[in-house]
C-alpha cells in the first residue's frame, strides 16, 4: 500500500465508503420490516428471511416470463417486479399470520420457534420448486455498469438503485407508521391494546396487516437483492441474524435507531473487510454489537419508559 | 434415604420412569441393534445431553439459548485436541513438512504447535478443560447477558448471534482449527483403538452412564429450593428480586450447568463418532437441539431423552429416503409443538397414558364397586380443572391489561 | 438533613424524569417508624413510581432515598430487600405453579445465595415460621393448596405473608385490597393494624374508607409532588385535595 497517492486513498475510502452503502441499504430494507414487526408488535419472525426469498423470486420469475416473452418490456420490468414481490410477500405474511402468528402473541419465545419451523417449511418449498441451485434474474442493461464520478472512483449503478429505493421505502414506512390513520391506529395498538380495542379499532386487524406489512417489505428487498446478488432457496437465512441485530441494536420500538444501527453496523464491516479478511470483520463487527448491547440492553434509541 | 429417594429419583414414578430408560438404554437397544445402529443411537443420546440441559434452562427457567452447540462444540473439540494430538505423534506424521503437528496445520504452512493446543497433550487436563472451559464461557455469556438484564427473545438473538461467530471464528483459523472439515482421523485414546467395535460398545455405555448421571444432577437441583426458584424466576423474575434474592446470578449458575452437561455430551460424541466440525456449533444444529427438548417435553429431563431419539430417529429415516419431506417435517414438528402439544411427549403421557393407567386400574379394583367405577379418580381432577379453568378466566379478565401489555414488552 | 432519629425512610430531593417528563418531581418525604403511611392520589400522580423508586425498581435521575441512614439509591433490589424493604405489587405477584407454603418458603430469609439455594433444607424452624406467617395472612388451612388456585383477595393475603417472613422493617404495600370483599377487607385492615407494629409501613390505595380505618397520616401526591400532608380529615377538607379529585 505505499507509494499511493491521496487521491488514491481518496478513491479507495469513497468506494469502501460506497460498499458500505450498499450494505446499508440491503440492511436496513430487511431490518425496516423487521423492526416494524418486532418493533410494533413484539413478534420475532425467524422466516423473514424467506419472506424476502420470497420476493427475489417473484422478481426472478416476473424477469424470466419478461424476458422470453416480452422483451420489449425489459427495460421497465423492473419496478413492476418491486410491485409484484411487495403483494406476493404480503399475501403470504397475511397467511402466515392469520395460521400461525395470532395464536402465539403471548409466547415470543414459542414464536420465534414456530416461525423458524415456518422458514425451514417455506425454504423447502423454494427449494422444491425453483432447485436447490441460486439463480440471478437477467437485469435491464441500464441497471448494469458504474458511473464514473471521478477520475478511479466508480460507483455501481446498481448499488445507487437500491440505495434509492431504500430512501423511498424508508420515507414511504415513515409516512405510513407516523401520517397515516393507519399508522396512529398499529401505533396505538402498540402502546395499548385493550383501550384501542375498546375504542373501535380492530387490533387483530391491525395486526394482520402490520405482520403483512413487515413481510410486504421484506419482499420489497428481496427483488432489490436480485440486483446486486444471486438468490438461492436459503439467501434469506443468511441475513437473519445480522438483520435481527441491527433492529436490536437500534432499538427496537425506534425507526430511527434502525436506520443509524444499519448504517453504522454496514459502514464499520466494510471498514474492517478492507483491513482484514471478510470472517474476522464479521466475528468483530458482531461481537462489538454484542459489547455495546451489553452496556445498553435496550438499544441505541430506546425510550426510557416506566415497566 | 428417604429424602435422597424422594428427590433423586422423584418417588416411585420417578423412579420407575428412570429405570425404563436405563432399561433402554442398557438392555434393549445393544440387545436389539448391530454395532453399527447402536453407535448411531449412541451419537443420538450425545445430543440429549444438550437437550436435558435445555430443560433446565429453558424449560424450568424460561430462557431460551438458541447457542447451545456452541458449548456441545467446545467440550467436542477438546475431546477432539486431545485425540488429534495423539494421532500425530512424529511417526505417523513423518510424511509431513513439519512431523508431530496435526496434519491440517503442516497444510496451512502452520510449523510449531499454537499454544493453546500444548496442554491438550495431558489427558487430565483434557477432562478437565472439557468441563471448564465451556462452563467458563457460559459464564462469560452469562455475567454479560443476565447482569446486564439481557432475557427472552434478546438473549435468544443474542446467543444465536454467539453460534454464529464461532462457527465463522472455527471456519476461518482453519490452520488452528482444521477449518470447515473440522478436527478428523481420530484414532486412539491412550493407545486404545476407539474405532473397534468393542471400543464403541464400551463408549456407547460410558454415554449412557453419564447421561443417566447428568439426569439424576439436573434432578438434584430442581429438587432443592434452587429448582422452585427456577421456576419462580420463570413467571415472576420481579417478584424473586424483591424477595432479596441476585437473580442474575441463579440465571449464570443454571447456564453454567446446562453448558457443562452439553460439552459432556460434545466430548462423548468425538469419541463415539470419531471427529468434531463446525457444523455441530452454529445456528442450525443449536436450535434443532431446542426441538429435541420441546419434542419431548420442555419440563421433562427424562422426555428430552425419549424427544432427542424420536426426532433423530425420524431425520435418519426419512432425510435417508425422502429428504425432501424431512425438512418438510421438521418445520411441521416446530410448529406443531409450540402450537398443538407445547409439553410434548411428557405431556401427551400425562394427559392420555396416565388417565389410561389410572381407569384401568379403578375399573380392576372397582368392577362392582359403584363409587369407583362410576367415577374414576381423574375424573373429579378433570371437573375441578375445568372449574378452576373458568375461575381463572374470569379473574383474568378483570385485570386483562397488565397481561397484554406483557407481550408487548419481550425484555 | 434530618437528624430526628424517629424518622425510619427520608426521601429527599426525588426526581425521576422519562424522556423528560417528570413523573416524581424534587419530592421530600418522611416515614416514622411505627408508622402507617398510605399515599393517595389521582391516577398518574406518581404513587406506584416512588414505591419503584424506593425498592430500587426505577433509578431515580437525582435526590436522594435514605432508610435507616443508609443511602438506597445506589444499591440492587436484592440488596434493597436485604436492608429491609419489602414491597407488594399492585397486581398480586405470588408464584402461582407453586403451593402456599413453598411460596412462603422460597421467601424466607435464608439461603439467598446459589449455594444456600442448593443447600437450604427445610428444618422445623422454617416450617414454624410458614405456619406462624400463614395463621397471620389467614390461610393457614389452605398451606398445601396450589397458589394459583387461591381467590385474588387471598392472592393479595399471600404476598403480604411473603414479605413479612421476611420481617421487613419498612414494607410497601401497593392497593393492597383491590379486589377484595368487604369481609376480606375488613380483615385485611387488622392485619395491616397489626403488621405495623415495630416497623414502617406505606400503603397506597384508592379506597377511602380503607384508607381511613387504616391510616396514621396520608399524604397525597399530585403531579409527582406532594400536595398535602396529616391526618385524614385534615387531608379531606384541604381545598387543593378536593380541587384535584373533583376538579376533573
Amino acid at each position: 500500500m505505499e507509494g499511493m497517492s491521496l487521491s488514491e486513498w481518496g478513491s479507495i475510502i469513497a468506494m469502501q465508503g460506497f460498499a458500505g452503502i450498499s450494505l446499508f441499504s440491503v440492511l436496513l430494507l430487511m431490518a425496516l420490516g423487521l423492526a416494524i414487526i418486532f418493533g410494533q408488535m413484539g413478534v420475532i419472525n425467524m422466516a423473514h428471511g424467506e419472506f424476502m426469498a420470497i420476493g427475489a423470486y417473484t422478481s426472478y420469475m416476473i424477469a424470466m416470463f419478461v424476458e422470453s416473452y416480452a422483451g420489449w418490456f425489459m427495460d421497465y420490468y423492473f419496478f413492476f417486479a418491486i410491485v409484484a414481490a411487495f403483494f406476493v410477500a404480503f399475501l403470504a405474511g397475511y397467511a402466515a399470520e392469520y395460521l400461525l402468528i395470532r395464536h402465539l402473541y403471548k409466547r415470543p419465545l414459542d414464536t420465534l420457534l414456530a416461525t423458524w419451523g415456518l422458514s425451514l417449511i417455506l425454504q423447502q418449498i423454494l427449494r422444491s420448486s425453483f432447485g436447490a441451485r441460486e439463480v440471478s434474474p437477467p437485469l435491464p442493461e441500464w441497471l448494469i455498469g458504474s458511473i464514473e464520478i471521478a477520475e478511479g472512483l466508480e460507483i455501481p449503478i446498481n448499488g445507487l438503485v437500491v440505495l434509492g429505493l431504500t430512501a423511498a421505502v424508508t420515507a414511504g414506512v415513515f409516512y405510513l407508521l407516523f401520517k397515516s390513520r393507519w399508522g396512529l391506529r398499529v401505533r396505538a395498538t402498540t402502546q395499548n391494546r385493550v383501550m384501542s380495542g375498546a375504542v373501535g379499532i380492530n387490533t387483530q386487524k391491525v395486526d394482520r396487516v402490520t405482520f403483512a406489512l413487515g413481510c410486504g417489505i421484506a419482499g420489497i428487498a428481496g427483488a432489490a437483492f436480485t440486483t446486486i446478488a444471486s438468490t438461492g432457496p436459503t439467501s434469506g437465512s443468511l441475513y437473519i441474524v445480522d438483520t435481527f441485530l441491527v433492529v436490536v441494536f437500534g432499538g427496537a420500538a425506534s425507526l430511527l435507531g434502525t436506520i443509524a444501527s444499519a448504517f453504522s453496523i454496514a459502514q464499520a464491516q466494510s471498514i474492517m473487510e478492507f483491513f482484514m479478511n471478510g470472517s474476522m470483520a464479521k466475528v468483530l463487527t458482531l461481537l462489538t454489537i454484542i459489547a455495546i448491547l451489553m452496556f445498553r440492553p435496550e438499544g441505541l434509541f430506546a425510550s426510557k419508559i416506566r415497566k | 434415604m428417604q429424602a435422597i429417594y424422594r428427590n433423586v429419583f422423584g418417588g416411585k414414578s420417578g423412579l420407575i420412569g428412570l429405570l425404563i430408560l436405563a432399561a433402554l438404554i442398557f438392555v434393549v437397544m445393544p440387545l436389539s441393534m448391530d454395532i453399527f445402529r447402536l453407535n448411531l443411537v449412541g451419537k443420538y443420546l450425545t445430543y440429549a445431553f444438550v437437550a436435558v440441559g435445555l430443560v433446565l434452562i429453558w424449560g424450568y427457567g424460561g430462557i431460551l439459548s438458541l447457542g447451545q452447540g456452541v458449548f456441545f462444540g467446545l467440550g467436542g473439540y477438546c475431546m477432539a485436541m486431545f485425540l488429534k494430538l495423539e494421532a500425530s505423534d512424529p511417526q505417523s506424521t513423518a510424511i509431513q513438512s513439519t512431523p508431530g503437528i496435526p496434519d491440517f496445520m503442516d497444510w496451512n504452512q502452520i510449523t510449531e504447535l499454537p499454544f493453546f493446543w500444548e496442554p491438550f497433550h495431558s489427558l487430565t487436563f483434557t477432562l478437565l478443560a472439557i468441563i471448564v472451559v465451556p462452563s467458563i464461557f457460559a459464564y462469560l455469556i452469562g455475567v454479560t447477558m443476565f447482569k446486564r438484564r439481557v432475557s427472552g427473545v434478546y438473549f435468544a438473538i443474542i446467543t444465536q448471534a454467539v453460534a454464529a461467530i464461532l462457527t465463522i471464528l472455527i471456519i476461518g483459523q482453519q490452520g488452528f482449527t482444521g477449518g470447515v472439515n473440522g478436527i478428523t482421523d481420530l484414532k486412539t485414546l491412550l493407545g486404545w483403538d476407539i474405532r473397534t467395535d468393542s471400543a464403541k460398545y464400551v463408549l456407547y455405555y460410558v454415554n449412557g452412564a453419564l447421561l443417566l448421571l447428568c439426569i439424576l444432577i439436573a434432578r438434584l437441583i430442581l429438587a432443592t429450593k434452587f429448582g422452585r426458584l427456577l421456576l419462580a424466576m420463570r413467571d415472576k423474575e420481579d417478584r424473586v428480586r424483591f424477595s432479596g434474592y441476585d437473580v442474575a446470578n441463579f440465571k449464570i449458575f443454571i447456564f453454567c450447568v446446562a453448558a457443562a452437561f452439553s460439552a459432556i455430551g460434545g466430548a462423548m460424541f468425538t469419541l463415539q463418532v470419531g471427529f468434531m466440525s463446525p457444523s455441530f456449533v452454529g445456528i442450525v444444529p443449536s436450535i434443532e437441539m431446542v426441538i429435541f427438548a420441546a419434542v419431548g417435553g420442555r419440563l421433562s429431563l427424562i422426555g428430552a431423552v425419549y424427544g432427542t431419539l424420536l426426532v433423530n430417529w425420524g431425520k435418519t429415516t426419512f432425510s435417508e429416503s425422502f429428504p425432501e419431506l424431512w425438512l418438510f417435517l421438521m418445520g411441521g414438528l416446530f410448529i406443531a409443538v409450540v402450537m398443538l402439544f407445547p409439553n410434548g411427549l411428557a405431556g401427551l403421557y400425562d394427559k392420555y397414558a396416565k388417565r389410561f393407567i389410572v381407569s384401568i386400574r379403578n375399573m380392576g379394583s372397582g368392577f362392582l364397586d359403584k363409587r369407583t367405577f362410576q367415577k374414576p379418580a381423574f375424573m373429579d381432577r378433570v371437573l375441578m380443572q375445568a372449574k378452576l379453568q373458568a375461575i381463572a378466566t374470569w379473574l383474568g379478565q378483570i385485570r386483562p391489561q397488565r397481561d397484554d401489555l406483557k407481550h408487548k414488552q419481550p425484555a | 438533613m434530618d437528624t430526628n432519629t424517629s424518622v425510619a425512610l427520608a426521601v429527599e430531593d426525588l426526581t425521576v424524569s422519562f424522556d423528560g417528563f417528570k413523573a416524581v418531581d424534587g419530592l421530600n418525604f418522611y416515614v416514622e417508624k411505627d408508622e402507617l403511611r398510605v399515599v393517595i392520589g389521582p391516577n398518574g400522580a406518581g404513587k406506584t413510581t416512588l414505591l419503584d423508586l424506593i425498592c430500587g425498581k426505577t433509578k431515580a435521575t437525582s435526590g436522594s432515598i435514605k432508610f435507616m441512614n443508609k443511602e438506597l439509591t445506589k444499591l440492587a433490589e436484592h440488596n434493597i430487600v436485604r436492608a429491609g424493604v419489602g414491597r407488594k405489587f399492585q397486581t398480586p405477584s405470588i408464584y402461582e405453579n407453586l403451593t402456599v407454603f413453598e411460596n412462603l418458603e422460597v421467601s424466607f430469609p435464608r439461603g439467598r445465595g446459589v449455594l444456600g439455594c442448593l443447600g437450604f433444607r427445610r428444618t422445623p424452624d422454617v416450617i414454624q415460621r410458614v405456619e406462624e406467617v400463614a395463621e397471620q395472612i389467614f390461610l393457614k388451612d389452605l398451606l398445601h393448596s396450589e397458589a394459583g388456585l387461591l381467590s385474588h383477595g387471598q392472592k393479595q393475603w399471600l404476598e403480604i405473608g411473603m414479605l413479612l417472613i421476611q420481617d421487613p422493617e419498612l414494607l410497601m404495600l401497593d392497593e393492597p385490597v383491590a379486589g377484595m370483599s368487604v369481609k376480606e377487607r375488613e380483615q385485611t385492615a387488622e392485619l395491616l393494624k397489626r403488621i405495623c407494629k415495630g416497623r414502617s409501613v406505606i400503603v397506597i390505595e384508592h379506597d377511602m374508607e380503607f384508607v381511613q380505618r387504616i391510616a396514621h397520616r396520608v399524604t397525597v401526591l399530585h403531579q409527582g409532588k406532594i400536595l398535602a400532608e396529616g391526618r385524614m380529615e385534615k387531608v379531606q377538607s384541604d381545598p387543593k385535595v378536593v380541587e384535584v379529585y373533583l376538579g376533573h
